[in-house]
């Protein structure tokens, strides 16, 4: 069955800007793989649990114990811009 | 507020820092104030190919809360992907619980101003972590240029608890007392620092406003920016009158978020495009599912310490204390601590939990000090022996909590022991009436106020060493 996807709006979602071939493109392709999830969907799993994860394991966890931190400029080496010891990024205004 | 035929319908989302040793997902320390960007690694920068492990003890930590609440643990929960493009998040997704919470259910009793009590269900806690800071100012503390915002991922992945109300609440009272209590519970646990000033407990608000009867909910408005119990209830009053009017109006309320401004004392609309909410939630594959084995909750409820509503009762109850007193006490855990271990040693309760709740609580809002309950044990014995006075006393608790040194030594270094000696005394009150004839004059004259001015000065001459009483009642002799 085919699916409709609005692929401007998932990019957007996805901050990507896509040219108008790349969506020529990508959205039969997405669109298949939407269809393949549906019909994994339609098979009957009533009784059995989601799987949240592919891994046959349960509480993975670590005691609470810190470790050395990053130095702050091993930490800032990869930030675009810095002031001070701190990331300067571009400023995100509200909605608009 | 407007009156009439309206009621407000309020659901409250708490936010929680837990005060755990580490963040949520990876071994950096978790502590507030350190220096920007000294607390952070490739899990918490949100660098590919890092993975995040869940912190054990903050596990824990929200199944105490739930057990508290008296919430269901769930025998299986699974954390999500929340997605959302923000600079103080630097995996562009939040890992939180969607579907699948630690905790379903429960409630918090909460006491009311008229004396009542009110349960106010919980729909669920959930574990998240928090993000990281932005500001908008440089180092300098001038607004920077508007362009841009500095980051510091020092809070990015501490383990942030969710503790969502049902919409139970009908007044902005009833808001902060629901908040206060959560306050006092967490507080009582330990898991967290509870400090709103420091964002360490953050509260948002979810109103609506229906006509008295109604079963139907009114269109929901989220309040944003609630830093106290004050901002919580102000903000409130605002929207519901706000709320109330608009429908009076005929107006049509849209669903929106509000923002607080403390300041100008009213919300604003912040707008946001409506797919900003679009979080394309899915299953977080990097992490396996939490399945809490049922003989570690029941170790958990084991260690669940008397929570604030039956600690109050009992100091009602068994000290004799009033409720007003009994609820600063409990409100604050040290305090409360140190109450039970003062009365331990014999301290008679409502005195103690005078000196702790006054003197003491002036003292500790400067900072930490090293006053325990010997100290105020003591304290309270020579007082109620007669060898210090009330203004000695409050001078050896200052001196006692900032040096931790036995009172009775601080006494003696100080001075501060009651004038006993009778010949001493009754020069000092000598020294005064000959120093002041005017008012020697005036007592005669009838004005009995002047007394207090003489015993004043008698008590400064001695350091206040003297017993005012035995003062007043020399200086009568002397004068009448
Ligand atoms: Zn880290």
């Amino acid at each position: 069955m085919p699916v409709e996807i609005d692929l401007r709006y998932v990019a957007r979602l996805a901050r990507l800007e896509l040219g108008e071939d790349e969506i020529a493109t990508l959205a039969p392709q997405l669109a298949q793989i939407l269809e393949h999830a549906g019909r994994i969907a339609a098979v009957a799993t009533e009784h059995v649990p989601p799987t949240a994860s592919p891994l046959p394991r349960v509480n993975v966890w670590r005691d609470d114990e810190p470790e050395p931190p990053l130095p702050v400029d091993e930490a800032l080496r990869n930030a675009p811009d810095r002031e001070g010891d701190r990331f300067r990024v571009p400023r995100i205004v509200e909605g608009g | 507020m407007v009156g009439g035929p309206w009621e407000p319908v309020i659901g409250l989302e708490c936010h929680v820092e837990l005060n755990t040793r580490t963040k949520m997902f990876c071994s950096c320390p978790n502590r507030f104030g350190a220096e920007p960007n000294t607390d952070t690694c490739p899990v918490c920068l949100g660098h590919p190919g890092s993975l995040p492990v869940p912190n054990r003890e903050a596990i824990a930590r929200i199944i105490l809360i739930g057990l508290a609440l008296g919430s269901t643990i769930a025998a299986r929960s699974i954390f999500h992907r929340k997605h959302y493009f923000y600079p103080d998040m630097p995996k562009n997704f939040q890992i939180s619980q969607y579907d699948l919470p630690i905790c379903v259910g429960g409630a918090l009793e909460i006491d009311l101003p008229d004396g009542s009590a009110k349960r106010v269900g919980i729909t669920r806690v959930h574990m998240e972590e928090d993000t990281g800071k932005t500001t908008h100012a440089s180092a300098s503390g001038r607004i920077h240029d508007a362009a841009h915002a500095l980051v510091d991922y020092n809070r990015a992945g501490v383990p942030l608890v969710e503790c969502v109300s049902e919409p139970d609440l009908r007044s902005p009272e009833e808001a902060g007392a629901y908040l206060r209590e959560l306050r006092a519970l967490l507080g009582a646990l330990g898991v967290s620092d509870v400090r709103m000033e420091e964002g360490s407990l953050r509260c948002d608000a979810n109103v609506s406003v229906r006509p008295v009867g109604s079963d139907e909910l009114g269109t929901k408005i989220e309040i944003k920016n609630l830093n106290s119990v004050r901002s919580l209830e102000r903000a409130l009053a605002y929207e519901i009158d706000r709320q109330t009017r608009a429908l009076e109006a005929g107006e049509v309320l849209v669903q929106e978020t509000r923002h607080w401004d403390e300041d100008a004392g009213r919300t604003t609309v912040m707008r946001s495009k409506e797919e900003a909410f679009d979080y394309r939630y899915f299953p977080e594959p990097d992490i396996p599912p939490i399945e809490p084995d049922p003989a570690w909750i029941e170790e958990l409820r084991a260690r669940l310490p008397e929570l604030p509503r039956a600690r109050r009762d009992r100091y009602v109850r068994e000290h004799g204390l009033r409720p007003e007193v009994a609820r600063v006490l409990v409100a604050d855990p040290g305090a409360s601590d140190l109450f039970e271990r003062t009365v331990a040693l014999g301290a008679p309760p409502e005195r103690a939990a005078n000196w702790i709740t006054q003197d003491l609580a002036a003292l500790r809002k400067a900072g930490e000090g090293r006053v325990g309950p010997e100290h105020l044990a003591e304290l309270i014995a020579m007082l109620d022996r007669g060898e210090i006075t009330g203004a000695s006393a409050k001078v050896a608790l200052e001196e006692a909590f900032a040096t931790g040194d036995p009172v009775p030594v601080i006494v003696e270094r100080r001075g501060l022991a009651a004038l006993a000696d009778a010949d001493a005394l009754a020069e000092a009150v000598r020294a005064a009436i000959d120093a002041h004839p005017d008012a020697v004059e005036r007592f005669r004259a009838g004005n009995e106020g002047v007394l207090g001015f003489l015993v004043g000065q008698v008590m400064r001459a001695t350091g206040g060493t003297a017993d005012p009483r035995r003062v007043a009642d020399l200086l009568r002799e002397r004068l009448g």
